[in-house]
């Protein structure tokens, strides 16, 4: 699903982020990102939903090499995408509802469709009785989960998520892992960015570790 | 084992019209229209939540058109009027002085029945003294000439059918060799003066619209721009969660083109509104010159010119902004 061959990345002005990167990670895998600040987990997220371009070596998605995939092609890529923020992302000015119809609007998916399928995304993450309300209203875990909700509306083949549970409660933290796990249980991929090194060690799920962008990888137990 | 052989990379699949359908690159297309239409709507909606913001362009757009727009009305009303006075042109045939009246009045009859020819009056050499004396002031250098010195004129008007300038030219041509006429002139001089005048504010108006289309595209350049910078953390997700350019770019497109109609709309209503104010005084005066010369008010063509040629320079104007303005806009 992932495939990351010598990879590098250089910022301009010259911070070199990642230093040769190279790992794969198979259709339907659970795999946490962890790292220190700085470490480049970030940027190799960005580098998977091409917001950022390699310097050196080659990514392929889904099949898909990215380092010669033309800026046209970029949005069908991450149409098939689940991306998660730290900071959600989400427009402030529009309803919950609208906020998570928003993958399904931008590739044209008939309105009947549309409203039964923000429902259910609603309903996974728990919030199918605030779809009215506007983000504002609601908690910080709320609005990550409307995050989630949108993330996964149109049904990505693969999740990506930085640092989901940053600034949430240990108990808000591990419910948000539940859903992550939930989704990968019916076949998605996902791949998490975190800091919360304890509940990675209590899940038990496959590990890379970055550490100033070299990759380590460790396996915490099994499943 | 070399690296690239564990890391085969597939090779490209076609983009086939299936394929790009599952990804959702082509939707039904019964779907893009009602997204389409949605989309009209919404724009037209984010106008009217920022009434005032809009109605300045809108007025800025309206001024701008309005001033072509009245011009051009201004000389379609000439134009009209100088029509009406092509009416009047006359020739006026001198006549030699040994050709007796009695032959004058028989030349005058016979041009009076040419169908070409409305009307043909003669006016005899000694009334033309007359008229000259009590017109003119000159009455004593008169009394010293020993005979006068005036021929015998007819004056002679085209038929209304006949009163293009061409026609009008060849009329007098024949009639300068026509026996017993000295000489021949057209009082239509000052005609072919107004039509040259008119030409030449013509292209006045026409540098002045041209003038006038750049200024509704930079205004509705600028609009669309600062839109596109206030809707900047939208533009953002939305290209993250997928979304194509054209997505992104139609929004804006549709808000130019309503910028655009709206100001057609308000051009027309201020050109009428002109119209109306100066409608009663042009009427006076027209009276005054026993004419029932009314002024004409913008005909439907001219109305939807100016409304669709709004629309395209609002949506023109957007294209630009969003063309150079959307792709500096990528998430981060
Ligand atoms: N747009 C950018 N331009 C220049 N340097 C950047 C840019 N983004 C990140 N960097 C640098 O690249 C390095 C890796 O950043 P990255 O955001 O990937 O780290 P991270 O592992 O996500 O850290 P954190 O846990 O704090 O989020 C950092 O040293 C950062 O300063
Ligand atoms: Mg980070």
């Amino acid at each position: 699903m992932i495939r990351f061959d010598e990879v590098q990345k250089r910022y301009p002005g010259g911070h070199e982020a990642l230093k040769g990167v190279t790992f794969a990670i198979d259709k339907g895998e659970l795999v946490f990102l962890t790292g220190h600040s700085g470490a480049g987990k970030s940027t190799l997220l960005k580098l998977i939903a091409l917001i950022e371009r390699v310097s050196h070596g080659q990514v392929v998605v889904d099949g898909e090499n990215l380092t010669r995939m033309r800026r046209a092609r970029v949005p069908y890529l991450r149409r098939r995408l689940g991306i998660i923020f730290q900071d959600h992302h989400l427009l402030y000015d529009r309803t919950v509802f609208d906020n998570v119809a928003l993958p399904l609007v931008i590739s044209g998916v008939p309105h009947v469709e549309v409203g039964r399928r923000v429902r259910a995304a609603l309903d996974k993450v728990g919030l199918l009785g605030k779809e009215r309300l506007y983000p504002i209203t609601l908690s910080g875990g709320e609005q990550q989960r409307v995050g989630i909700a949108r993330a996964v509306v149109h049904k990505p083949v693969l999740l990506i998520a930085d640092e989901p549970t940053g600034n949430l409660d240990p108990d808000l933290a591990r419910e948000i892992m539940q859903l992550f796990l939930l989704f990968n249980q019916v076949g998605v991929t996902v791949l998490i960015a975190t800091h919360a090194l304890d509940l990675v060690r209590a899940l038990g799920e496959r590990v890379l570790h970055l550490e100033h962008g070299r990759l380590d990888e460790l396996r915490v137990g099994g499943r | 084992m070399s690296r690239s052989t564990r890391h085969p990379v597939p090779p490209r699949r076609p983009a086939t019209a299936k394929r790009l359908r599952r990804l959702g690159a082509w939707p039904d297309p019964r779907v893009y229209l009602l997204r389409h239409a949605e989309v009209l709507l919404s724009s037209l909606g984010r106008l009217w939540r920022n009434p005032v913001a809009s109605l300045m362009t809108v007025a800025v757009i309206g001024i701008a058109l309005a001033l072509p727009t009245g011009l051009h009305l201004l000389l379609e009303n000439a134009r009209l009027l100088s029509g009406g006075w092509d009416g009047s042109t006359q020739v006026s045939l001198f006549l030699r002085r040994e050709v007796p009246e009695a032959e004058s009045q028989r030349l005058a009859r016979a041009l009076g029945e040419r169908p070409e020819i409305a009307e043909s009056t003669l006016i005899p050499r000694a009334e033309a003294l007359e008229e000259f004396r009590a017109l003119s002031g000159f009455g004593g250098a008169l009394d010293a000439l020993e005979e006068n010195p005036l021929p015998d004129v007819i004056v002679v008007r085209p038929a209304p059918g006949h009163a293009a300038p061409e026609e009008v030219e060849a009329l007098v041509t024949e009639l300068r060799v026509t026996p017993g006429v000295e000489h021949a002139r057209l009082d239509m001089q000052w005609v072919k003066r107004l039509y040259a005048l008119m030409e030449i504010v013509r292209r006045g108006v026409e540098v002045v619209a041209v003038l006038l289309g750049l200024a509704v595209l930079l205004v509705v350049g600028n609009t669309i721009r600062l839109d596109i910078q206030n809707r900047r953390r939208e533009i953002e997700v939305a290209k993250l969660i997928g979304a194509t350019d054209a997505f992104i770019r139609r929004p804006f497109l549709y808000s130019g083109a309503w910028y655009g109609l709206f100001g057609g709309v308000a051009a027309w209503l201020l050109v009428s509104m002109a119209l109306w104010a100066t409608g009663g005084p042009v009427q006076q005066l027209a009276l005054l010159y026993q004419s029932q010369f009314r002024l004409v008010a913008a005909d439907a063509p001219t109305v939807l010119a100016l409304l669709v040629g709004g629309a395209l320079l609002g949506l023109l104007g957007s294209w630009l902004a969003v063309g150079r303005h959307l792709r500096a806009i990528e998430p981060s």
